[in-house]
C-alpha cells in the first residue's frame, strides 16, 4: 500500500522543489540543488563537474564535495562555504534539508527535503553497488523520488566490479610485454578501480596519468587506502611492460599513449556493457564498472524509497518513466540540461594534453 | 561455456592477429578435452544448429519483457542477441541489496538550521514519523536483518572506506556480495560448452525454446551472449578457420599447414589432433580421399630483380583476375569419387560450387583460377563476386553466373605426387590430363611466348594481342614460373613471381580521417578522400573511397599532425579535415579497378586503394575530378548487380 500525499492539506511537491533553467529550485527554502547556473545559494550533491559548478554565492555541501570544488576550481569558488554531515539536517527558510549518503563518489549525498508533511529526496548520482572509497547508500523513504537515468534501460547490468578486474588482471598475466591503459574518470572511478585492484590482491605499483593525481592524493588524504602510486610522466617506456596505468577516459585514445609499449586499451564505465560504445571508442578490454545504479539498482531503489511519486531527470527518462508507470507510481521526466556532461559523455579532458 | 564466452567476448575487442593467437592458443592450453576441441570447432565454423533462428529468440524475450522497455532497448543496443542476453531477467527474485533508513545514521548527527554559515545553534529533528515512514520502516528493517548477515562476508572488506567506523555509514556489503552468494548458492552451475554442443547436435525443434530458455537462465550476461551468438551461428569475432587452426598448432609448435592438411579428415571434439598437439599421440592420418595441398604462392617482381634473371628458364602465363582454388578429387574406400574445391588457404568452398563437381571426375589435384564465363568469355571480377559467399546457390545463380576452372598446375594424378617434379614436366601432365578430362568447364591456363624480358613486357602492356584476345580484361599481369621449380608449400624464393599490372593512380583530396585500431589507435590512419565535381553548389568534392594503407611510417605521422591541425570538426572518432580549393591535403591514391556502386555517393568503387605519395605540393584544387574515374569504368556488365565484397583474397595473390 502506497499513501500518495494528500494534496488538499500539504504542499503539492512542485511547489516545493520545481526545474528551472537553471537547476532544481527550492521557492520555499531559497535555494537550487546542482545549479548549472550561478546562483545566490546552492546545495551540491556531489563533487563532479556537472553538478558542482563555481561561481555561486553560498554552497552547502558535505565537507568531501566542498574540498573537491576547491581542488579543482580553487579558494574562491563560492562567496561562503558551509559543510554538512551524513544524518545532519538543518533549516532553510520553510523547509529543512537532511543528506544522507548517495553511494556515488566520496562525499556524494542524497539531499532529503522536507516541507510540513511531504519529503522529497533529490538523490544526485547514486549507486546501491559496493564501493569501498565512499559511504554506502542509503534508502530515504520519501513520497517523492527524483532520480538519475543516466543507466535507464534493462540492458544495463553492470554485475560485480570484481569480475572486471579479475578480467583486467588476468589480461596483464598474459601480456607482460604491454602496458595496460585503464581510462576512467578522474573523481571517484580512478579510486575506486585502484582500490578493487588492490582488493584483488595486485601490489605493484599503479601508475597514474598527471590529470588525476591530484584528486587521487586527496582521497588518500581521507584515508582510503590505495597502495603505491606513481606518476606516469617521465617513466622510460621500456619500464611500462606489464604495468597498469590509469588515465582520462579521452587520453587513452591519443598521442599521450604513444610512451606505452604496445597499450591494451580498456575502459571502465557502465556504458561498457553495450558492444557498439565500446568499439566506437577503439576500446580493447572493456571494463563494466559504474558510479551510477544500473537498470536494477533504480528499480530497487524506486521500489524501496516507497515514494508514489517519481521524477527522473538525467539519462533515459522515457524507459524509467514507463517501468514506473506500469508499476502504478505517478512519474514523469524533469527536462534538466547540462548533467551527465563531466562523467559519462565524451568526457571533455583535453584531448592533446601532455599530462 | 563460461570461459568460452570470455574468450569470445575478449576476441570480439582484439584488433591485433598476434594477440588474437595468443588469447585463443592460451585458452586451448587451459581449457580441458572436449570443451576447447567444440570451441575449435565453433571458431572454424565447422559447427550449426538449424533451428535456432532469429525469430525464436526474438520470441523467447517477448515472452518476458516489456514490449516498450525491449523496443527501447533494441533500438539503443542495435543488436538482437546482445540486447537479449542483457535483458533476460533474472531466474530468481533479486536479493535485497542495500539497506534501509539511515541506519546508524541519525543518532550522532547534529543539526543546524537556517543560513549557510557555520554558527547557527542546533535544533532538534524536527520530522515527525508518518505512516509512510512507519510502513517504509517495516520493510527496511526485514532487510537491515538480511543485511547483517552479509556483513560476515569479506568481499568488499580489504580496503575499508574511510567514512565506515566513523557512525556515518555501517559496514557495507552491496549487492555484489549478494549476488556472488546467490549465484555460487542458489542458481545450477551454468552448461558446459559440450553440454551446449551434444545437445543441441540431438535436441529436436520442439524441444529447443525449453532448453536454450534453461541455459539463459544459468549464464551470465556474456555466456548468454556468447550462447546466442554460437546457437545462431552469427559469431563475428573477426577470427578465421585459419587463425584457429594456427592459435591450435601453436599450442603445440606444430606448422599450421600440417593441421590443414589433416584437418578435412578430423571431426570435433579433435581429441586427436590435440593429443598430438601436446605429443601424447601420433600424428592424426589424413584419410581423407581428397586433401587439400597446401598452395604454393609468388612474390611481387620489382624493376630491379630482371637484371639477376634469366628470361629462358622461366615461363611466363597469365594472371587471371579470379580466385585462387585446389580442386582435388579422390576415390573414397568404396570406390566412390568425392571431389573438393578448396581456397587457397584450405577452406573448403566445396558447397558453393556445386556446377563444378561433375567436371572434377577424375582423380586428381588441380590448381587454378575461378572464373566465370559466358560464351567461352571470361567475366571480370566484378562478376564472379556474385558467385561468392552464397550459403544458398540458387539455379538461377549457377545459369547466369556459369562458373569455370582456369587450371595452371596439377599436384598430383592418381596416386602420385607430382610436386616433386619440375614445373615444365608437371605442365605437361596438366595438359595430357586437360585433354584427358575433355570437359567444357575447365581449361588450360595458356602460356605466353616470349624470347626476353622486353617482349614480356610489351605482352604484359597488351593482352588483347599477345594471346589473351577478347579476355584481356580480366587479365590483371603476368606470372613467371620458373621451368624447374618444384610445387612448394608458401612463398619460396626466386621460384614464381607476380608481375601485376601498374596500378591505376589519381590525386584525391582527404576529406575525412578515422582513428585506427590497436597499436595505431592514436593515430589518424584510415583515410576518406574525394574527387571534384560539378554539384547543385558549384564545385565540390565526393567521396570516392577509402584508404589505411600504402603511406610509410614517417607518413603517417606526418598525416596524423596535419589532421590534427586541420580538423574542422569531429564527430566521435572521425574528424572532418579541411578540405577547400586552396586547403587541404592531396594524396596520390594508386588502387586495382574501380566498378559502379550503387551504395556510394559517387556511384563507383575502388579495389584494393592505398595511399601512393603525399602531395603536399598540390593544391586540393588541382586534383582529379569523377569523370576521369568514369571514364575508366567503361563497360562493366551487369553493373546494377554488382556488390562490393572483400577483394581480401585476392589482394595478396
Amino acid at each position: 500500500m502506497r499513501r500518495l500525499p494528500d494534496y488538499i492539506t500539504d504542499m503539492r511537491p512542485q511547489d516545493i522543489l520545481m526545474p528551472v533553467p537553471a537547476g532544481l529550485c527550492c521557492k520555499p527554502g531559497g535555494f537550487h540543488i546542482d545549479p548549472v547556473r550561478p546562483v545566490e545559494r546552492a546545495v551540491i550533491t556531489h563533487g563532479h563537474s556537472d553538478h558542482a559548478r563555481p561561481g555561486h554565492g553560498a554552497v552547502l555541501a558535505t565537507q568531501e564535495t566542498l574540498d573537491m570544488m576547491r581542488l579543482r576550481y580553487g579558494d574562491n569558488f563560492a562567496r561562503s562555504t558551509q559543510a554538512i554531515a551524513y544524518g545532519e539536517q538543518i533549516k532553510l527558510g520553510d523547509v529543512t534539508v537532511k543528506f544522507h549518503p548517495a553511494g556515488h563518489v566520496l562525499g556524494s549525498a542524497q539531499i532529503a527535503v522536507s516541507c510540513k508533511d511531504t519529503c522529497i529526496v533529490a538523490s544526485g548520482d547514486y549507486k546501491d553497488a559496493a564501493d569501498p572509497t565512499c559511504a554506502p547508500f542509503e534508502v530515504v523513504p520519501c513520497d517523492v523520488f527524483i532520480t538519475e537515468a543516466t543507466f535507464g534501460l534493462p540492458v544495463f547490468r553492470h554485475g560485480p566490479a570484481e569480475d572486471q578486474i579479475r578480467k583486467l588482471l588476468e589480461s596483464v598475466a598474459l601480456f607482460p610485454e604491454r602496458a595496460h591503459l585503464v581510462g576512467a574518470y578522474s573523481l571517484g572511478k580512478t579510486q575506486r578501480v585502484i582500490a578493487l585492484i588492490r582488493a584483488a590482491g595486485y601490489d605493484a605499483p599503479i601508475y597514474l596519468h598527471g590529470a588525476m593525481e591530484k584528486i587521487t592524493s586527496y582521497y588518500q588524504s581521507r584515508g582510503v587506502e590505495l597502495g603505491e602510486l606513481r606518476a606516469v610522466k617521465g617513466v622510460k617506456k621500456a619500464d611500462l611492460a606489464g604495468t597498469i596505468t590509469l588515465a582520462p577516459p579521452s587520453a587513452t585514445s591519443d598521442i599521450w599513449t604513444r610512451r606505452f609499449p604496445d597499450p591494451v586499451t580498456a575502459f571502465a564505465s557502465g556504458w561498457m556493457r553495450v558492444r557498439a560504445r565500446a568499439r566506437q571508442r577503439g576500446v580493447e578490454l572493456p571494463l563494466v564498472i559504474s558510479d551510477h545504479a544500473d537498470w536494477d539498482g533504480l528499480t530497487a531503489t524506486i521500489d524501496a524509497t516507497g515514494a508514489g511519486e517519481i521524477w527522473v531527470t538525467h539519462g533515459q527518462e522515457d524507459a524509467l518513466v514507463h517501468w514506473c508507470q506500469t508499476r502504478g507510481l505517478m512519474a514523469r521526466p524533469l527536462d534538466l540540461v547540462g548533467y551527465g556532461d563531466e562523467d559519462e559523455g565524451d568526457a571533455p579532458v583535453s584531448e592533446d594534453a601532455e599530462a | 561455456m563460461n570461459r568460452f564466452a570470455e574468450l569470445l567476448d575478449r576476441l570480439a575487442y582484439e584488433p591485433g592477429r598476434n594477440n588474437k593467437l595468443r588469447l585463443i592458443t592460451r585458452y586451448f592450453r587451459e581449457i580441458e578435452d572436449p570443451d576447447r576441441g567444440y570451441a575449435l570447432a565453433a571458431l572454424t565454423g565447422a559447427l550449426s544448429f538449424k533451428h535456432a533462428k532469429a525469430g525464436l529468440i526474438r520470441d523467447l524475450i517477448a515472452e518476458r519483457t516489456d514490449p516498450v522497455l525491449f523496443a527501447l532497448s533494441y533500438d539503443y543496443v542495435g543488436d538482437l542477441s546482445e540486447t537479449v542476453a542483457l535483458m533476460w531477467p533474472k531466474s530468481s527474485p533479486l536479493p535485497p541489496r542495500s539497506g534501509g533508513e539511515g541506519s546508524g545514521v541519525g543518532g550522532s548527527a547534529a543539526s543546524s538550521e537556517a543560513a549557510f554559515s557555520a554558527d547557527t545553534p542546533p535544533t532538534p529533528d524536527p520530522s515527525p514519523p508518518r505512516a509512510l515512514r512507519v510502513e517504509g520502516g517495516e520493510k527496511h528493517a526485514a532487510q537491515q536483518t538480511r543485511k547483517k548477515s552479509n556483513k560476515a562476508t569479506p568481499a568488499t572488506l580489504s580496503v575499508p572506506s574511510p567514512l565506515v567506523g566513523e557512525g556515518q555509514g555501517e559496514g557495507y556489503s552491496g549487492r555484489s556480495v549478494d549476488g556472488v552468494a546467490h549465484h555460487l548458492h542458489n542458481n545450477p552451475p551454468p552448461p558446459t560448452l559440450t553440454e551446449v554442443v551434444t545437445t543441441l547436435r540431438t535436441l529436436g525443434k520442439t524441444e529447443l525454446p525449453k532448453q536454450l530458455t534453461r541455459w539463459l537462465d544459468e549464464l551470465d550476461e556474456t555466456g548468454r551472449w556468447a550462447l546466442l551468438k554460437l546457437v545462431t551461428g552469427a559469431m563475428r569475432i573477426g577470427v578465421s578457420a585459419r587463425l584457429a587452426k594456427t592459435a591450435a598448432a601453436e599450442l603445440g609448435d606444430k606448422d599450421p599447414h600440417d593441421i590443414e592438411l589433416m584437418w578435412p579428415g578430423l571431426t570435433a571434439p579433435y581429441l586427436d589432433l590435440f593429443a598430438w598437439l601436446e605429443d601424447r599421440a601420433e600424428k592424426p592420418v589424413n584419410l581423407d580421399p581428397a586433401p587439400f595441398r597446401p598452395v604454393m604462392l609468388a612474390h611481387a617482381i620489382e624493376d630491379d630483380d630482371f637484371a639477376h634473371l634469366d628470361a629462358s628458364a622461366f615461363i611466363a602465363e597469365w594472371k587471371w583476375d579470379g580466385i585462387r582454388v585446389q580442386a582435388v578429387s579422390g576415390r573414397d574406400e568404396h570406390g566412390n569419387v568425392v571431389a573438393r574445391l578448396y581456397s587457397r588457404s584450405g577452406e573448403d568452398i566445396t558447397k558453393s560450387f556445386p556446377d563444378l563437381l561433375p567436371s572434377l571426375h577424375l582423380p586428381a589435384s588441380l590448381d587454378g583460377e575461378l572464373l566465370v564465363l559466358r560464351d567461352d568469355r571470361v567475366q571480370s571480377f566484378n562478376v564472379l563476386q556474385q558467385r561468392l559467399n552464397r550459403k544458398i546457390v540458387s539455379p538461377k545463380l549457377i545459369k547466369e553466373y556459369p562458373i569455370h576452372l582456369r587450371s595452371y598446375d596439377l599436384l598430383s594424378e592418381g596416386d602420385e605426387d607430382l610436386r616433386v617434379l619440375p614445373f615444365v614436366e608437371r605442365r605437361t601432365r596438366l595438359k595430357a590430363f586437360i585433354g584427358k578430362l575433355n570437359d567444357s568447364r575447365i581449361d588450360l591456363s595458356p602460356t605466353i611466348p616470349f624470347g626476353s624480358w622486353d617482349e614480356l613486357a610489351a605482352a604484359r602492356k597488351d593482352p588483347a594481342s599477345t594471346g589473351a584476345g577478347e579476355d584481356a580484361e580480366a587479365v590483371e599481369g603476368v606470372m613467371l614460373k620458373r621451368r624447374d621449380a618444384p610445387y612448394l608449400p608458401g612463398r619460396p624464393k626466386g621460384q614464381w613471381w607476380k608481375w601485376k599490372h601498374d596500378p591505376h593512380l589519381i590525386d584525391a583530396v582527404l576529406m575525412y580521417a578515422q582513428r585506427g585500431h590497436g597499436k595505431r589507435s592514436s593515430y589518424y590512419s584510415d583515410y576518406t578522400f574525394g574527387v571534384w565535381t560539378s554539384g547543385d553548389d558549384g564545385e565540390q568534392l565526393v567521396p570516392v573511397g577509402k584508404a589505411y594503407f600504402g603511406f610509410t611510417d614517417e607518413e603517417l605521422l606526418q598525416i596524423d599532425r596535419f589532421v590534427r591541425r586541420n580538423t574542422t570538426e569531429k564527430f566521435g572518432p572521425v574528424r572532418h579535415v579541411v578540405h577547400e580549393p586552396d586547403q587541404g591535403l592531396v594524396l596520390e591514391v594508386a588502387f586495382e579497378g574501380l566498378q559502379r556502386s550503387p551504395r556510394h555517393k559517387s556511384g563507383v568503387a575502388m579495389r584494393f586503394p592505398r595511399i601512393n605519395r603525399l602531395r603536399w605540393d598540390k593544391p586540393p584544387r588541382e586534383a582529379d575530378r569523377l569523370e576521369t574515374l568514369e571514364r575508366m569504368l567503361k563497360d562493366v556488365a551487369f553493373s546494377s548487380e554488382v556488390a562490393t565484397g572483400s577483394r581480401e583474397e585476392n589482394a595478396s595473390k
